[in-house]
């Protein structure tokens, strides 16, 4: 590393650059998570046990996965308000096919959430990168498309839970090394995403669009078709999400995950994702999710009614980006607006 | 691609040096209000076709209702988009402010009390909002996401699965009660935020202060700009329209829930983005949410009348808000392919 003698008053920031400063963000949201951890254990100890730790990470799972996809979209300066939308219609369309034709193998049931979602969320990410309409206004239209097409397919009745075959309910629940199948399931969600964040070209490019546009168009880098990508990896795993949320409440109608895609946003928030662009990490986002989730089902052991949990999330969001925007601060400032990147590169 | 300029290949050999190379008239009619107010009044006649009932000159005055609480906060939201910054919190401060109103009913506070207590609350919301952004410089979208959880949730923690319903009988003229005839004080209200909003954006320094900040803070503030103050005080003009919004509403329901105006956020959003201004700041103009609050309206008031469920209402005002946006970027695209071949 250079020494920073020459830098003047840029040295604070280079010193604490983003991986430094995200490294250390990741230690204080462990150390978050343990102090939330240690004062509920104080008065209610049986809440530490590990079984009870591991139903709250099972609790937790659909949060982690979604927020991993959201990650990718945010790292990239885009934001996918239509995630929970997408589960409500993927987990609808194979609550109904299994309702009604349940002799359809599970594994295409997966494979067709999968392939839905990737779609929707291509519908998504090329309505971006194509007509070059704002990622919030796409999603935000979509985000109402998705669900009332949720309501087109079920006609507003509801799929219950004697309707589904047993194999629908029970896979996810089956236990595998004392953990359900669900949280491996996110387990192996979060190995893949960190391969694909560290160790390949597309997570690399994710970052650079995100971190500088128009540098990252310089470099060659295809900053829509890379922007298209991050919403199909998050629509893939927001419908996987669909399947997994309808088997895990055992139960389909409208409005299922109504008003999910805020805490995906709020865990990627709290995990130190800059909604910036550019910024984030696989830990982080999992360290976010954990904590909401933790939050959440610790909520009801303390004696707190379940009224007050929407108020405590919104504070924690609301301190969690007050932290991570101090931690932000950059030394330069971009004058020009980044509309260069905006620009197809011919 | 060629790049040359227009080089002066001749003299003029005219006289007339025209203030406009293109009149105000057909300014207008490549405008996107033009656009709007075509798609407008496409759905105004196929409504009227649509129903034999929407002519009707009480049905119209009824359909009003239906968005001008809405429209009201889309007209301060457009400062916020315009300056380059968003509020997804609205729904949650009115449901706030309607809590504390209805608190304040049940300790027997006036009509007028009422309304004070709406705004001051929709006020000091504001208020928090722009601290969080123009103070501590937090992304907007993320600290009213924030805040949106945080003010309905406060309402969640207040009211629980409990109702305020004990309103005074004569608050009941905000929501409910006409200025003249068939035309609502709600109408009436919005006509009058309207024309005063469009003065604000389009003829004073404060509007244009608006728009340089949404196109570039750091060129504002070398400029002289008071970009925080600034910010801060779109904000506080938000809190406050959601604060007159939830009076409205309240008064118009006549009960308070803490799910009042639930994803209210998206819809004025909508109106705001259908009407014109830019999502990422900079451009945009009244008169534009205006027709597209119309819009929306017309839109839900028609397939009201054919018994179209609300959902299904849904998907069509999301179609219609992409392809509004994608239209004009598309025909651009294949006007300007045409031309260069």
């Amino acid at each position: 590393m250079d020494t920073p003698e020459n830098t003047g008053p840029d040295e604070l920031p280079r010193r604490f650059g983003p991986i430094a400063s995200l490294v250390r963000r990741e230690l204080l949201l462990v150390g978050a998570v343990l102090v939330l951890l240690a004062l509920i254990a104080i008065r209610f100890p049986a809440f530490v046990t590990p079984a009870n730790l591991a139903s709250v990470f099972n609790d937790t799972s659909i949060l982690i996965i979604m927020a991993l996809g959201q990650a990718a979209v945010i790292i990239t300066r885009s934001i996918d308000l239509s995630v929970a939308a997408n589960v409500a219609l993927t987990g609808m369309t194979v609550a109904l096919l299994n309702a009604h034709v349940p002799e359809l193998p599970l594994l295409l049931l997966v494979a067709l959430a999968f392939l839905q979602g990737l779609v929707l969320g291509a519908v998504n990410g090329f309505l971006v990168w194509k007509v070059g309409i704002p990622s919030i206004v796409v999603t935000l239209g979509t985000l109402t498309i998705y669900r009332g097409l949720a309501f087109v397919l079920s006609g507003g009745a509801w799929i219950n839970s004697f309707q589904f075959s047993a194999g629908f309910l029970g896979v996810p629940r089956a236990e595998f090394l004392h953990l359900p199948l669900l949280s491996w399931l996110a387990v192996a969600v979060v190995a893949a995403t960190t391969l694909v964040f560290d160790r390949t070209s597309i997570g690399r490019a994710w970052f650079a669009v995100g971190g500088n546009p128009t540098a990252a168009v310089y470099a060659g880098i295809d900053a829509g078709r890379t922007r298209f990508l991050a919403f199909c990896f998050s629509g893939l795993l927001s419908g996987l999400c669909g399947y997994l949320w309808v088997s895990r409440y055992a139960v389909a109608y409208v409005d299922v995950a109504s008003g999910f895609e805020l805490d995906v946003i709020a865990a990627c928030v709290i995990g130190g994702v800059s909604i910036a662009g550019g910024i984030g990490s696989v830990g982080g986002t999992v360290l976010g999710a954990l904590f909401l989730g933790i939050i959440k089902n610790a909520l009801p052991v303390v004696n707190v009614s379940p009224f007050a949990q929407m108020a405590i999330s919104g504070a924690i969001i609301i301190a969690a980006v007050t932290l991570n925007t101090r931690a932000e601060r950059k030394g330069g400032r971009i004058i020009l607006r980044p509309q260069v990147a905006a620009i197809p590169a011919e | 691609m060629t790049m040359h300029a227009h080089a002066p290949d001749s003299a003029p050999t005219f006289r007339a040096i025209p203030d406009r190379l293109t009149s105000p008239a057909r300014n207008f009619l490549g405008s996107w209000e033009a656009l709007l107010l075509l798609v407008a009044i496409a759905i105004f006649g196929a409504n009227s076709l649509a129903s034999p009932y929407f002519l009707d000159i009480n049905n119209l005055s009824d359909a009003t209702f239906n968005f001008t609480e809405k429209a009201i906060v889309a007209l301060a939201m457009a400062f916020v988009v315009i300056a380059g910054e968003i509020d997804l919190s609205v729904g949650g401060i009115i449901a706030i402010a309607s809590t504390a109103m209805g608190a304040a009913a049940q300790a027997g506070a006036g009509t007028a009390e009422l309304v004070v207590v709406g705004l001051a609350v929709g006020a000091v919301c504001g208020l928090f909002n722009g601290l969080l952004v123009a103070r501590i410089g937090l992304p907007s979208i993320v600290a009213t996401i924030g805040t949106m959880s945080f003010y309905r949730g406060i309402s969640y923690v207040v009211l629980g699965d409990k109702v305020y319903s004990a309103y005074p009988t004569d608050f009941a003229f905000f929501g409910q009660g006409y200025t003249w005839g068939v035309i609502s004080f709600e109408f009436t209200s919005f006509v009058l935020l309207a024309i005063l909003a469009g003065i604000l954006l389009h003829r004073t320094t404060f509007g244009r202060a608006v728009r340089a900040i949404g196109n570039n803070p750091f060129a504002a503030r070398f400029s002289g700009l008071r970009v925080e103050r600034i910010r801060f005080i779109v904000f506080l003009m938000t809190g406050l329209a959601a604060g007159l919004a939830s009076v409205m509403l309240t008064s118009r329901l006549g009960s308070t829930r803490p799910s009042i105006a639930l994803g209210w956020e998206l819809d004025i959003v909508t109106i705001v983005v259908l009407g014109g201004i830019n999502i990422q700041g900079g451009a945009g103009t009244i008169p534009g949410v205006v027709i597209a609050a119309l819009v929306m309206g017309l839109v839900t008031s028609g397939l009201g009348l054919l018994n179209v469920p609300g959902i299904i209402m849904s998907i069509v005002i999301g179609a219609m808000l992409i392809c509004v946006i994608a239209l004009p970027i598309l025909l651009r695209r294949l006007l300007h392919k045409w031309r260069s071949a």
